[in-house]
């Protein structure tokens, strides 16, 4: 039994909701922003890696990225955001061959 | 005011005096004609309402809870399979806090197939976190559509009002009404908890719950309706306070000195009424109770009024098929399990697809009941029926 | 019509956190259709992949209102909104204009979302429909729905021994959509990001229903690595699998046309679900499926001489 009391103890500190009377009214999400907290960068197993001096900005890893990863500042791509990326490899794929600045990496772990 | 309105046309006036934002329904006897009148209401321009003529009922209540959900006062109508289809549907409604009013016009469940009035439709959604409220005739439909709105809109629980098929829906009866400003004043502006079409403050409804929350969401949906009995007294006596018309909870009929008793729900009320008059001219000491609200159990007020009868029957519109008795018998049994002295209980199942009951057959009931009151109860058969051939 | 410029610029409105498989096509065209949507956008969706990756309490990757409720309903749930909309408009409690989109899958859509579907466009409610095609029902684990090409192996229509995956040939739903004269439906993939943002834009221009059918590769459903999505979105477009085109006042047009269509086995070999097709015994498939793709192909253009298109 003790090892039960272990594992609820652990959930109880993962746990999202302290108590029922929390709830508002009815099944909804109010807080948009709190779903950064899902980490999604820890499912990667390959790693894209950029290279400003190659990119030509023409953003179509941008385009692609079903987790929307690329960064974009100022109209310029300056990077991988590995906060949410999952390391699918579309962009490495898309990047245009003649510049190929992404390349996939081995995650290290 | 008095008008000649059938159980339907009653309920088809109160909601256009509510003037409800959006109605989306779809027809199926005998609760078609609700829809159908307020539809020329629309057509008439008397109401403000969106009407949705919706290809089901399962998209006329998904349409109803999507408009709910963004701010609109959602009613409808249906019957039977129809609320069968909506079955699912339902859940989400109550789930998400939604306070829609469906008016559903009792009939028989398929197979076999029978448009006849009886109560299994609405009993066997009895689990799916809606207020239910039987009405006795077309004037307490009327009454109680309108307080149905304003108890869903305290609650945010949904609310079925019922009436049954044909014998209240498609039955001529003098009622009286209040004015439209009466009724506008009296429901107020629909204050929603959440609304979708609030750009500026986007939601997720509907999120998906995994075990680690799914939980608390049921505990407090169950608080919800662990607290509706409060907001339907609220309703009522506020509708008492202004328009001097009672609406109860449990109404009791020659109750006080009665040991033998009889419970129903529905239009069935009236036909006892008159047995229990025939009987009481007799000198019988018998009552009738009519059960109002079936959800959520009016547990207190069932205790108080049944505790002292030495023998009640208990009609019951629907066969549960359970082996031991439908939802009516047990859930108010149930109820009385923890009074030391209790009644002796029997099941009545009657009346299944239409099929008629007489004064005569309740007070045949109330005598065998009289028969019955001083047995051993463990020797009494409790499961019995009226009028099965 | 946005340049990419304007895109780029567009607030994110699908956040990531969201927990897609990685490569997942459903949700990149979600985003994509997102950032080419007018604003203010309300949106619903059926229960399904799109739902479980992007909404588990307390989280939502959603930046606009998102309802969900039920599996067969998002045509239903966008008509209550949108009569709630038009009601309260017309009260006076909401005076500007907002956009409607519902984005479900081909069981959402094709099969068990069909009725509702069919109703709410006959019903002219203003909506854009977006539907997510990956071709089965990949939520529950890969199952044949009615969008499910002949021959793909799925857990219900698997390849065996005498059976070569799914026998029947996929629903066409963009000429069912067609059929109830809506004044814009449009057929697209996430490989061709500009075509589907003006898509998305035309359809938004209309009054009433209109409809956009998205092919998005599902790595898991179709048996392909991750990085391949937007290849094999675009080889389907390449290979004449699924033509860009658009319907729009009774005329049909293509939208894009390859200059050298490939074969279909270009398309087919990248997938697991039709590896079986590379077997000996089932070379006559292959045949078989290229065939079905030319006629298909021929039957469009048809359709789009016949408009002057
Ligand atoms: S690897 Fe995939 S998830 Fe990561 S940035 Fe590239 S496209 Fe996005
Ligand atoms: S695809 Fe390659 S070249 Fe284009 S913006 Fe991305 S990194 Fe730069």
């Amino acid at each position: 039994m003790s090892n039960t009391g272990n594992a609820n103890e652990e959930s109880k500190k993962e746990c999202l909701i302290i108590s029922w009377k929390d709830l508002t009214c009815g099944a909804l999400v109010r807080d948009l922003k709190r779903i950064k907290e899902n980490k999604t960068g820890t499912w990667r197993s390959l790693k894209p890696i950029w290279n400003k001096e190659k990119c030509v900005n023409c953003y179509r890893c941008w385009m692609f990225c079903p987790d929307g990863a690329v960064i974009i500042e100022n109209d310029r791509v300056v990077g991988i955001n590995y906060d949410y990326c999952k390391g699918c490899g579309i962009c490495a794929k898309e990047c245009p061959k003649k510049v190929q600045a992404i390349i996939m990496e081995r995650e290290e772990k | 005011m008095i008008l000649a309105k059938t159980g339907n046309e009653a309920i088809a006036y109160a909601m256009k005096q509510i003037n409800p934002d959006v109605v989306a329904a779809y027809p199926i006897t005998p609760s078609t004609e609700i829809v159908q009148i307020f539809s020329s209401y629309v057509a008439d321009g008397e109401v403000d309402t969106e009407f949705v003529p919706v290809e089901s009922e399962h998209s006329a209540m998904s349409a109803c809870i999507a408009a709910a959900a963004s701010g609109a006062r959602a009613m409808t109508a249906t019957s039977a399979q129809g609320l069968a289809l909506m079955h699912e549907m339902l859940f989400i409604a109550s789930g998400l806090r939604l306070p829609i009013v469906l008016c559903v016009v009792n009939r028989a469940l398929s197979a076999p197939l029978n448009i006849h009035c009886d109560h299994t439709d609405s009993l066997a959604s009895r689990d799916s976190g809606w207020i239910q409220i039987f009405c006795e005739d077309a004037q307490e439909a009327y009454d109680t559509t309108i307080c149905a709105i304003k108890i869903a809109e305290k609650s945010f629980l949904p609310v079925m009002v019922t009436i049954d098929g044909f014998i209240i829906s498609h039955c001529m009866q003098r009622i009286e009404v209040l004015s439209d400003e009466e009724v506008k004043s009296f429901i107020g502006e629909y204050k929603p908890n959440y609304n979708l079409l609030d750009v500026e403050n986007p939601i997720t409804l509907g999120p998906a719950c995994l075990p680690d929350s799914f939980f608390e969401h049921k505990r407090a949906q169950a608080e919800g309706m662990n607290q509706a009995l409060r907001y339907i007294e609220e309703v009522f006596k506020e509708y008492k306070e202004r328009f001097n018309r009672e609406l109860f909870i449990l109404e009791e009929y020659h109750t006080k000195d009665a040991e033998v008793g009889i419970l129903c729900m529905g239009s069935t009320s009236g036909t006892a009424k008159i047995a229990v008059d025939n009987l009481r001219g007799k000198g019988y000491q018998v009552g009738l109770f009519k059960l109002r609200v079936f959800r959520p159990i009016a547990v207190s007020y069932l205790q108080r009024s049944l505790k002292n009868l030495k023998i009640l029957g208990i009609l019951e519109r629907m066969e549960g098929l359970s082996a031991f008795g439908g939802p009516l018998f047990n859930e108010v049994r149930s109820v009385l399990y923890d009074e030391p002295e209790r009644p002796i209980i029997i099941s009545y199942v009657y009346g299944l697809g239409g099929r008629e009951i007489t004064p005569e057959e309740i007070e045949e009931v109330f005598l065998e009941l009289l028969s019955l009151k001083n047995k051993k109860r463990e020797n009494i058969e409790k499961f019995r029926y009226i009028n099965v051939r | 019509m946005k340049s990419i410029q304007d895109l780029i610029k567009e607030k994110e409105l699908f956040s990531s956190g969201h927990r897609a498989c990685a490569g997942c096509g459903e949700v990149l065209a979600v985003r994509q259709v997102l950032l080419a949507s007018k604003k203010p956008i309300v949106c619903a969706m059926p229960t399904g992949c799109l739902e479980i990756v992007s909404t588990i309490f307390p989280h939502t990757a959603w930046q606009v209102p998102m309802f969900h409720s039920a599996f067969e309903n998002a045509a239903a749930t966008i008509s209550g909104m949108e009569a709630a909309y038009q009601a309260l408009r017309r009260k006076g409690k909401i005076d500007k204009k907002i956009y409607f989109i519902a984005f479900a899958g081909d069981g959402g859509t094709h099969d068990i979302g069909f009725q509702a579907l069919s109703g709410a466009i006959e019903r002219r409610h203003s909506f854009l429909y977006v539907c997510t095609d990956n071709q089965a029902y990949m939520n529950t684990g890969v199952q044949r729905s009615s969008a499910t090409p002949q021959f793909a192996h799925t857990t219900t229509s698997p390849k065996g021994e005498k059976l070569p995956g799914k026998l029947q040939p996929r629903k066409d739903i963009m000429e069912i959509i067609i059929a109830h004269e809506v004044p814009y439906a449009a057929q697209t993939t996430v490989a061709f990001f500009h075509d589907l943002a003006k898509k998305v834009e035309k359809a938004q221009s209309y009054e009433g229903p209109t409809f956009i059918n998205i092919l998005v590769p599902c790595p898991l459903g179709w048996g392909h690595l991750p990085s391949l999505t937007i290849e094999i979105s675009r080889l389907a477009v390449e290979t004449n699998f699924w033509p860009l085109y658009e319907y729009e006042n009774g005329t049909y047009r293509l939208t894009y046309k390859p200059s050298q269509p490939k074969p279909i086995v270009d398309w087919l070999k990248l997938q697991g679900r039709f590896a079986h097709l590379f077997e000996e015994k089932n070379k006559h498939l292959l045949e078989e499926f290229q065939k079905y793709v030319d006629e298909k192909y021929q039957k469009l253009l048809k359709k789009c001489e016949l408009s002057g298109k």
